[in-house]
């Protein structure tokens, strides 16, 4: 039985009496501790810088040329915070209550109300900070609205707020980097977790420029690492990000948990061309003004412009009248999905709904709304060639965020003794849909609010031994790590990385994707390890293992993901209900809603690896609801 | 569309480099420019042939990894945007590309179109930032910060590290990119404290990583993915010398 160790107590106490409970680590014993930390975005970044300041010794790698390039600096719409500068009713316990119901019950009470109350010391810090967040003219901070929400939280620096707030925790980071309190090593894959005693305490990692093969030891593991949304390979997300760290934790005993929840992205730009290698995100933020339709008739072939209103099907305002446009990104993304299959798709290729600004400019103005979203106008033009001032954009859903990810306790920590999972890379805080600008908050979260105070207690109620590389679980490791390697090198088939990567991700869209059943589901646990054979044995990577070898890195990732996404799939098939970003085609409402089991799932599933190809075994967290109530979610 | 590539490859730092030449008879317009590179890689390998090198991630414009020079241009003939957004239908049928590495001392060449920018991370480390640790914040809206220049501080503070405006500047000077950095923290009220330390010790690193001096060509701007202005290179100059003159540093 999995112990989530939530402390006891009314919600709104729980994390004030945990604070003042947990053991600490004397100021002077800090600097004996060293803590590797595993990726370098949003919750690394504040991770590591933290508890440098704190004064722990502290490791961090990224495999990006530099930290400041994490995937996180994508992250375009912004980030809530229960500040209630808007005096518009919102509260800790709303910003709560509407990431559980975003969440679609599936999260745990108590990581919520926390992050919910740790939002607003972010919003200090980054200002502090010197995040140039959006002004009022009175010199106060802004807001907008994001979907899923009926008060204004949202902070953001124009569309580039991820950009802003990662830069804010790179310059943290730097700051302590430059004080010799951190140690960074950027172009550093992590290949390997070391467990020694049944502790996290250590990584095998790979040089990407030298190609060495490397093991630091340490006191404890982050993993900060993000998510897997790639397994599709067209996403939403960079190129390099990857399940390769969490993946291998996994494979030395760390429980991953609901991997079957992903989300899609309501507003992309749709797939143009075969050759076409990821897919652009247009921030949500945009349903705050644009009005998403698709024509009433069905293969409706007329431009845009020449459909006239009572023409058009303004779909999310006439199904959810009360969120309208700003409905949760799983609802928005299954409607488009809906409006497609019901031959009403717009485009050429028929997979894409309008995103109509015409009405918002003509209320507001074309200035107003450049310099709303100037840039993400500037980057739809760039890439489709088409005027969104003139013409609606077109969009569609992709993969863009994974709520699952290795599972935690409340104190951050995996079911392995020492290995703390953070942002994307965890599974706890979003259930199983996320909402927007919870991403953003909950990387910060961790790592500027809650791995500060867990960590040591975890490293004051325990006993570590010492331990160097040269512990022959760390030598078992490289050898792992070298043998894969050489493996991958010497394959001499005739087939890219990429084109297994490719083939996979077709796979998991078409039977792992949007929505899911029984039979696709039981098919695509066919069609993968059939694929993965052919990756072993077709596979081609050139170039030298002590060099540079953009095709060794991918190709070592696409391994990981052939196996990971056979774990997607189990936990897939096994969860019958859909909730979330989950849908099953056999578990709907009349009206085409997701209906969710509470009395057969209202738990976490977490797989425990049981060896390549053979199915994992299901340990299951209870999901304990105190404070909110189960309810069907409803955004009529 | 048919294109003729000539490519930069370099095994290693210590290869000394040569220019190589590609056909791609299967070139969208549609296609990014990296998604071009990525049609000819997979030939490459088809061949046998080791693919062509280059940095990218998002792929969207913003973590700033791609960079190449582009027919002498860095990130190619369009203003205001990265290689990953340059788009193929920028080039003609049966035009011929010239795609080289960012040419600088301080960034050394790593492989093909790699290059090793961790000089820009020094330069950060050494003062790029507000020192505020952890949980010691006020209340965000306790400073009043008016909006022109929290607009201003944004518009420096957009930059993506990439590294052109070096790669485009006759003395590979780093100043467009630090002195962004340096009005972005020292314009905003909680950059205050620091700007004078600041200022020195980014200016002292540059130096040191062995970038070139300014020289007001004014290159570097119209290279610059994020369109950066000049005019925060006139402002670092500006702080630099009160700096020194008032021994602050």
């Amino acid at each position: 039985m999995l112990d989530s160790k939530v402390p006891s107590g009314p919600i709104e106490t729980k994390w004030e009496y945990h604070k003042g409970h947990i053991k600490l680590v004397n100021p002077a014993n800090k600097r004996k501790f060293t803590i590797l930390v595993v990726g370098s975005g949003l919750a690394g970044s504040s991770a590591a810088a933290t508890l440098a300041e704190l004064g722990y010794n502290v490791k961090c790698f990224c495999f990006q040329d530099s930290p400041r390039r994490a995937h996180s600096i994508a992250a375009q719409g912004g980030i809530n915070a229960a500040k209630n500068y808007q005096n518009d009713g919102d509260s800790v316990f709303r910003l709560f209550y509407d990431t559980v119901k975003g969440g679609d019950f599936r999260s745990r009470e108590a990581n919520v109300h926390r992050l919910s109350e740790v939002s607003v010391n972010i919003i200090d810090q980054c200002v502090a900070q010197g995040v140039p967040f959006a002004r009022e003219y009175g010199g106060m901070l802004d807001n907008r609205s994001f979907g899923g929400a009926q008060v204004s939280r949202t902070f953001y620096a124009r569309g580039q707020t991820g950009q802003q707030l990662l830069l804010g925790a790179y310059s943290a980071l730097s700051r302590m980097i430059g004080a010799g309190a951190i140690k960074m090593f950027p172009r550093t894959e992590m290949l390997d977790l070391v467990v020694v005693g049944g502790k996290a305490r250590g990584i095998v990692v790979r040089d990407l420029v030298s190609g060495k093969v490397e093991s630091h030891a340490g006191d404890a593991v982050l993993l900060c690492t993000g998510g897997y949304g790639n397994v599709f390979y067209l996403s939403t997300n960079a190129k390099g990000c990857n399940v390769t760290a969490t993946y291998r934790a996994y494979k030395k005993g760390a429980y991953f948990a609901n991997p079957c929840y992903t989300q899609f992205h309501p507003t992309c730009i749709p797939i143009s061309g075969d050759y076409q290698s990821k897919l652009t995100l247009m921030s949500e933020s945009l349903r705050n003004d644009g009005r998403v339709w698709v024509s009433k008739k069905k293969g409706d072939r007329r431009l845009p412009n020449e459909i006239p209103e009572e023409e058009r099907d303004y779909y999310l305002e006439r199904k959810y009248p009360s969120f309208g446009n700003l409905a949760p990104r799983d609802i928005s993304s299954r409607s488009a999905k809906e409006a497609c299959d019901d031959g009403r798709g717009v485009g050429e290729s028929g997979r894409g709904v309008y995103l109509d600004f015409r009405d918002a400019i003509k209320r507001l103005g074309k200035p107003k709304i450049a310099e709303k979203y100037g840039n993400l106008f500037h980057m739809y033009h760039k890439i489709t060639g088409e005027d969104p001032y003139e013409t609606p954009m077109r969009i569609y859903p992709a993969s863009h965020y994974t709520m699952g990810g290795l599972w935690v306790d409340y104190n951050l920590m995996s079911n392995l003794p020492g290995l703390h999972v953070l942002g994307e890379a965890n599974f706890s805080d979003h259930g199983a849909n996320r909402l927007g600008a919870s991403a953003l908050m909950q990387g910060l979260a961790d790592g500027y609010f809650v791995i500060p105070y867990t960590l040591g207690h975890y490293l004051a109620s325990t006993t570590l031994e010492p331990v160097s590389t040269d512990h022959k679980a760390f030598k078992e490791a490289e050898a792992g790590v070298h043998q894969t390697v050489n493996t991958l090198l010497s394959i001499g088939g005739r087939r890219s990385p990429d084109s297994f990567h490719r083939e996979l991700g077709q796979i998991m869209w078409d039977y792992c994707g949007l929505a899911r059943n029984d039979a696709g589901l039981r098919k695509a646990l066919q069609l993968i390890p059939k694929l993965r054979d052919e990756f072993w044995q077709d596979l081609c990577v050139l170039g030298e293992r002590e060099n540079l070898n953009v095709s060794l890195e991918k190709a070592g990732r696409v391994a990981d993901f052939l196996e990971f996404a056979e774990l997607m799939c189990h936990d897939a098939l096994a969860r019958t209900e859909s909730c979330g970003g989950h849908f099953r085609e056999e578990s709907q409402t009349d009206a085409g809603e997701a209906q969710r089991d509470d009395e057969n799932f209202c738990h976490v599933s977490a797989w425990e690896f049981r060896g390549v190809g053979s199915a994992p075994t299901l340990h299951k967290e209870p999901l304990v609801f105190e404070n909110v109530q189960l309810a069907t979610r409803s955004y009529k | 569309m048919k294109i003729t590539l000539r490519v930069w490859r370099q095994e290693s730092p210590k290869d000394p480099g040569r220019f190589e030449t590609y056909e791609s008879n299967n070139v969208n317009p549609h296609m990014s420019f990296l998604e071009m590179l990525d049609v000819v890689n997979e030939d490459l390998i088809a061949q046998k042939k080791r693919p062509i090198s280059f940095d990218h991630d998002c792929r969207e414009g913003i973590c700033g990894m791609c960079g190449m020079v582009i027919n002498g241009v860095p990130h190619g003939p369009d203003r205001g945007t990265t290689t990953c957004q340059l788009h193929m239908r920028r080039f003609s049928d049966g035009d011929t590309i010239t795609i080289e590495p960012w040419r600088a001392k301080a960034f050394p060449v790593v492989q093909d179109l790699v290059v090793d920018r961790s000089a820009f991370d020094r330069i950060v480390q050494a003062g790029g930032f507000i020192s505020v640790r952890t949980g010691s914040a006020p209340d965000a809206n306790a400073i009043p910060v008016p909006k022109d220049i929290a607009d201003e501080a944004m518009e420096a503070a957009e930059c993506i590290g990439c590294g052109a405006c070096v790669a485009a500047c006759k003395n590979a000077s780093a100043s467009l990119f630090v002195s962004a950095k340096i009005w972005h923290l020292s314009s905003l009220p909680q950059g205050q404290a620091e700007k004078d330390r600041r200022v020195s010790s980014m200016v002292a690193q540059m130096d040191e990583e062995g970038f070139g001096s300014c020289t007001n060509t004014y290159e570097c701007e119209a290279a610059c993915p994020k369109e950066i202005s000049v005019r925060f290179i006139a402002r670092m100059n500006k702080e630099y010398r009160r700096a020194k003159l008032l021994g602050r540093s």
